[in-house]
């Protein structure tokens, strides 16, 4: 894999300028391939890793929902899978091996609205077959980041 | 009673080290952005971590043999071939330390005698010559130049030699100017060793796997250089294990013997928890001392630019984790840089006459941090070159 996705996976703030000086390539180079990925679609979006334990305001409620369906001929997953993907309050949707089909991640401002959205929206859909709802209790690390207390740089100055 | 006048005249007059005191004062100070640290910020792999649990969870607490796990000799004579192509024998030729840091201390104790000279390329770690003042031998630096790219020429080496010679420290990648000797420098090195048998190599290669473009040689791959040479390895450095203590000697058997010797005196053997660990390391985790290596390299490259671009010349390392940026230009010493810069925008680097008088007009600065971190530090530092230039306008 290019250096430069594995660098931006990591930090996507750092400015092309940064990148070229710490690949040796020039910062010419590194915009350009940048805007190559955004312009086919292999970069999509740039977004922030939030603690929101730390927003004290922050009504979020998150489950994830495994979905039992049945594919369609000639569309497999693929119909149900976009229509699902369709709704607002569908952050994430994956095809999973094993016990049930797809998988998503969804949000809501309160229990009541996913338990809504499962309801009302999601198994009367023609397809689905069973879902199972799992709450989200605590986050401890998401996209490789430690969430919760900053760590702290435990290093001594002892060595020489 | 004054106990003080007990203490062994030899240990009384050791100097204590320049970092160390300059640490005292930036340790009491809050908020400090260091750059000072000579320790990786990656913590030990997990998979290392793992093996020490349950090794200590199925009771493996006992002494091992002094001269280490047979399984971990193994692994490194392994790592060694595979590697530097290097056959070392691990019944006889290998044994397990306390640290790379004991491995220096034993391999002088056995070689020096009093009054035997001991070659130390410096600017170097701070160790060498304590450990040599000791063994009442004699420290004799030599002065590494920046326009040789802080090389030791043959040049040099030739021109130090005398009949005392015992002992030349070989300090690569060397701790603090990042510097590093590719196989032609070793040659060469070689070439005058070759009229001087009489001389022992301490090849002191703890940062060997933080080797950039290109892998790291040891003097012990030179023709005729490996039957004189002991090889000084650890853990610390390549996968973050610095608290672990452990570290590797390798050398021709005769010596081992008699290292061994001191080793079995002083220590009994090292953690046994930690060679367990070692050997999950040496197995199964050079591809993490690769990426961690990566990283290493993109930083290496940031820190580089950044000091150039401030002003600050940066002869370009491409080993270990330091850079040794030239302060000369600023017109303050070592030391007035490292104070003025950790009181007036506290961040700490360590004066380059630290590591021997040759070391005076740079600072070392690691990077073993976070490029954000790092991006910090040296906005920090611009603006103090900046605050150096105005005021000297002024005054």
């Amino acid at each position: 894999m290019d250096q430069l996705l594995q660098i931006l996976s990591g930090n996507a703030r750092l400015e092309a300028k940064k990148i070229a000086v710490m690949t040796g390539e020039t910062e010419e180079a590194v915009a350009a391939r940048i805007a190559q990925y955004e312009r086919e679609g292999v970069i999509r979006g740039y977004k922030p890793l939030i603690d929101y334990n730390k927003v004290p305001d922050a009504e979020l409620v998150e489950a994830l929902i495994e979905v039992k369906v049945s594919p369609k001929r000639n569309y497999g997953f693929e119909e149900i899978a976009h229509t699902i993907a369709d709704y607002d309050e569908v952050l994430s949707v994956y095809l999973m091996s094993g016990g049930y089909d797809l998988l998503l991640r969804v949000e809501g401002k309160s229990f009541k609205d996913i338990a809504l959205f499962v309801c009302q929206r999601l198994s009367v859909l023609e397809g689905v077959l069973s879902t199972a709802t799992h709450f989200l209790l605590s986050r401890y690390k998401e996209s490789g980041v430690m969430m919760g207390e900053l760590g702290i740089d435990e290093r001594r100055n002892v060595s020489f | 009673m004054g106990i003080e006048k007990l203490i062994a005249k030899r240990t009384a007059e050791l100097k204590p080290s320049g970092i160390r005191r300059f640490f005292d004062i930036a340790n009491e100070m809050e908020g400090v952005v260091s750059l000072g640290v000579g320790e990786p910020d990656f913590k030990t792999p997990y998979a290392i971590r793992r093996a020490a649990i349950d090794n200590l969870q199925r009771g493996n607490t006992r002494y091992t043999a002094n001269s280490g796990l047979i399984e971990l000799r193994r692994s490194i004579a392994r790592y060694m071939e595979n590697r530097f192509n290097l056959s070392y024998h691990p019944e006889d030729e290998v044994f397990v330390t306390v640290g790379g840091s004991e491995g220096i201390d034993l391999c002088v104790r056995a070689f020096i005698e009093p009054g035997d000279e001991v070659l130390i390329p410096e600017p170097s770690y701070v160790a060498y010559a304590p450990i040599v003042q000791l063994t009442m031998g004699v420290p004799v630096p030599i002065a590494l130049k920046e326009e040789d790219s802080f090389r030791l020429t043959p040049e040099e080496l030739e021109e130090a030699i005398t009949p005392r010679t015992k002992l030349l420290v070989l300090p690569f990648p060397n701790n603090p100017t990042g510097s590093i000797m590719r196989r032609e420098h070793l040659e060469a090195i070689a070439q005058v060793l070759r009229r001087h048998p009489d001389i022992v190599i301490l090849s002191d290669e703890i940062y060997a796997e933080l080797t950039y473009n290109g892998r790291h040689v040891s003097i012990a791959e030179i023709d005729g250089m490996k039957d004189r040479t002991v090889v000084v390895g650890g853990f610390s450095k390549a996968f973050s294990m610095t608290g672990w203590r452990l570290g590797f000697l390798c050398g021709p058997a005769p010596a081992i013997k008699q290292m061994l010797k001191i080793h079995q005196y002083a220590l009994m053997c090292s953690p046994t928890t930690s060679q367990w660990a070692g050997v999950e390391a040496m197995d199964h985790c050079l591809d993490t001392v690769e990426s961690m290596r990566e990283e290493y390299n993109l930083r290496r490259r940031f820190i580089v630019d950044a000091f150039n671009n401030m002003g600050l010349h940066t002869f370009e390392p491409e080993g270990a984790f330091y850079v040794f940026p030239c302060i000369k230009s600023t017109g303050l010493t070592s030391e007035e840089f490292c104070e003025r810069l950790l009181y007036e925008k506290k961040i700490a680097v360590v004066p380059g006459d630290a590591f021997g008088d040759s070391g005076e007009g740079y600072i070392r600065v690691s990077y073993c941090y976070s490029v954000n971190h790092l991006t910090q530090a040296a906005k920090g530092i611009a603006e103090f070159l900046q605050d150096l230039k105005a005021g000297k306008r002024e005054g």
